[in-house]
């Protein structure tokens, strides 16, 4: 186990320490940092001091050992645009983007897994088949495009939600919540939708597929027989058995999500970080750019390790095979 | 595919005998009928009714793209042909002399939406379809290569598409064009290191099992060298699953070339795609001006909705397992 463990743990380092290196070198080879920090007036004594101010005399190599030492402090640079630190940037928008997504994962959840176990109960019903046919259509049409259509719909010619912004918000434990208020929810609600389609439609099939494998077992034959409400069967039963794979693949959503709010962000001007690195992708605002991609790769890498990890308390054979 | 060493003995496309193939499934007219494999995968695609609209819808929409400057009622990017005074005309209006109509509307700059839409095709085809064939090639060139050689050089692959895979797309677009920066050429670079993954996945995977075959074995035994049993032996038989892929992968391109155009990091905007179109329309949806953003996302959605109905139906087709 601790062998399996060390080492799947010095791959995610490793995998971490491989995209800092692509992103740093990314950013600073192929984009010339001097162009767009250093004013073109300058002479050239005080364009000698401002490379020497940011370090850009360094060779290249040491530049990244500068950053590396300083990332690993949580120093990952000052924003050009905003003049704050980078992290602090993020961090700030971080509880907008995780409430985002908490919010689209809890409605994939509770409208996910309803209609997909109603499909799955009754298959051959018409209401079943256009919920599967709509699910199909949750993964063809392009988020982005939807979210306009949403606001258009319920902004602009209903008028019964706010297009745009964040709302009201109540602080909890130093944190800004807009869900807490009425105010809040009208405006997280579009957003969280347009978010939760793709993950919705993934819900719909993977709970109608589990259910019908669940409806086919002996078990609930057998609750059946005992004289069970259907009610109770679809409940306990069939709901246990088939909440196991949707959790799984949850799970590993969640990453997605956070990724994706990048769109859903820009659409409804919701101020989470995906809205921050487009507009400082747009302004090339390095220093925040490449803490994004940092911070990101890393949520991603340690998502993955404890999903391993996981699986591997659960599942014997995969730490076996993998401390070979 | 010609040349190729078949699993099964099937007629060729030479003139065969009038005998039918005795493992002919009998529900075709007995005996009379001779199929060649292209005319039994014809009849077995015509199955589903929604998957040959597909394919004609698909079919006009390429007709579309490949003459939009001699369909278009109007060149949209040329200056003489347009009036800013016929900006943002709803759909159905006509020009001040009544000469000209505009079915969908126009935009801020009078430019009729219809023939911005066929424009808009063009270049979103054209960057989906390249970056789709460049990465097919690449991901089955790097697959072959893994599953034939095997050890190190597979490990190393896999690896590497392993840990690709393990974020999601939009991520890895994104980390992409934030260092490369805008462009018709970093936009295609960004969508065929996103999907070259996907192809080589797919190809090694079929790969594994063709390669334990008798045909590769009697190749190698004839001395031919390892390119040649590459390309000429092994390639056109993991074609089939290949060719799934790269449909669904292309809508899935097109999609995210729109949504990274959309976001204003894709395509630059003197290659107005899709997602330009919609994006630029955004700007006006908050004043009930629709069309300027509808129209272009309903052309993209039949374009994603066809391609996957296609390629739904060559998975069922192509699928070695539900031969019948």
């Amino acid at each position: 186990m601790w062998a399996y463990l060390t080492r799947r743990l010095a791959q995610a380092i490793a995998v971490v320490f491989v995209m800092a290196v692509i992103v740093f070198f990314g950013v600073n080879v192929i984009g010339n940092p001097v162009d767009i920090l250093i004013n073109p007036e300058f002479t050239e004594a005080e364009y000698q001091e401002a490379i020497r101010a940011l370090g850009l005399h360094l060779p290249l190599h040491e530049q990244f050992f500068v950053f590396l030492g300083n990332a690993l402090e949580g120093d990952l640079g000052i924003s050009f645009v905003w003049g704050e630190p980078a992290l602090q940037l993020i961090a700030q928008r971080l509880p907008a983007t995780l409430e985002l997504a908490g919010a689209a994962m809890f409605l994939s959840i509770v409208l996910g897994v309803p209609l997909g176990m109603y499909a799955g109960s009754k298959p051959h019903s018409w209401v079943s088949k256009s919920i599967v046919s709509s699910s199909i259509l949750g993964f063809s049409l392009p988020t982005f495009w939807v979210g306009i259509m949403m606001i258009m719909v319920f902004a602009v010619m209903l008028g019964i939600l706010p297009s745009t912004g964040r709302g009201d918000t109540v602080l909890v434990f130093g944190i800004e919540w807009s869900f807490l208020t009425w105010n809040g929810l009208t405006h997280l609600a579009m957003p969280a939708v347009n978010l939760a389609l793709t993950n919705i439609a993934l819900v719909i099939r993977l709970s109608r597929a589990g259910t019908r494998e669940v409806m086919l077992q002996d078990y609930i034959k057998f609750a059946r027989a005992k004289g069970l409400s259907q009610r109770r069967i679809t409940l306990v039963h069939v709901l246990k058995n088939t909440l196991i794979p949707v959790v799984t693949v949850l799970g590993l959503e969640l990453g997605s999500l956070i990724a994706f709010s990048v769109v859903t962000e820009t659409v409804f001007a919701w101020p989470g970080m995906g809205k921050l690195i487009i507009e400082s992708i747009q302004v090339l605002d390095r220093p925040v750019v490449v803490a994004y991609l940092m911070l990101t790769v890393l949520l991603f890498v340690s998502i993955n390790f404890l999903v391993d990890v996981i699986y591997s308390l659960l599942d014997p054979r995969v730490r076996v095979s993998g401390a070979r | 595919m010609n040349g190729e060493p078949t699993k099964t003995p099937e007629p060729n496309a030479t003139p065969a005998p009038a005998s039918a193939e005795p493992a002919q499934p009998a529900r075709l007219a007995p005996a009379t009928v001779v199929e060649t494999p292209f005319q039994r995968f014809l009849s077995e695609y015509c199955e589903s009714k929604i998957a040959v609209v597909a394919f004609f819808v698909f079919l006009a929409i390429l007709f579309v793209a490949v003459f939009a400057p001699v369909i278009s009622p109007q060149n949209p990017y040329d200056l003489g042909q347009i009036d800013i005074m016929d900006g943002r005309l709803a759909p159905g209006d006509t020009t001040f002399d009544g000469a000209t109509t505009y079915w969908l509307g126009t935009d801020d700059q009078g430019r009729d939406m219809v023939s911005a839409i066929f424009y808009g095709l063009r270049i979103s085809l054209a960057v989906g379809a390249l970056s789709g064939v460049i990465a097919l090639m690449l991901g089955a060139i790097v697959g072959l290569t893994a599953a034939y050689f095997g050890g190190k050089i597979e490990a190393a692959i896999m690896r590497l598409v392993d840990l690709q895979l393990s974020f999601p797309a939009i991520l890895v677009a994104l980390m992409l064009l934030a260092i490369l920066g805008k462009g018709v050429d970093k936009i295609i670079i960004a969508l065929v290191i996103v999907q070259w993954a996907y192809y080589a996945r797919t190809v090694r995977a079929s790969a594994l099992v063709e390669r334990e075959r008798e045909y590769i074995a009697a190749a190698k035994a004839l001395g031919l060298s390892s390119w040649r049993i590459l390309l000429r032996h092994l390639l056109p038989n993991v074609l089939p699953p290949l060719i799934v892929v790269g449909t669904v992968q292309i809508a899935s391109a097109i999609a995210l070339e729109a949504t990274l155009s959309f976001l204003g990091i894709g395509l630059p905007i003197t290659e107005p795609s899709l997602g330009l179109l919609i994006a630029n329309g955004f700007d006006y949806m908050l004043t009930g001006k629709y069309w300027i953003s509808f129209f272009p996302g309903i052309a993209l959605l039949v374009t994603i909705v066809s391609i996957n109905l296609i390629g739904d139906q060559l998975r069922d087709v192509l699928n070695p397992r539900l031969r019948r």
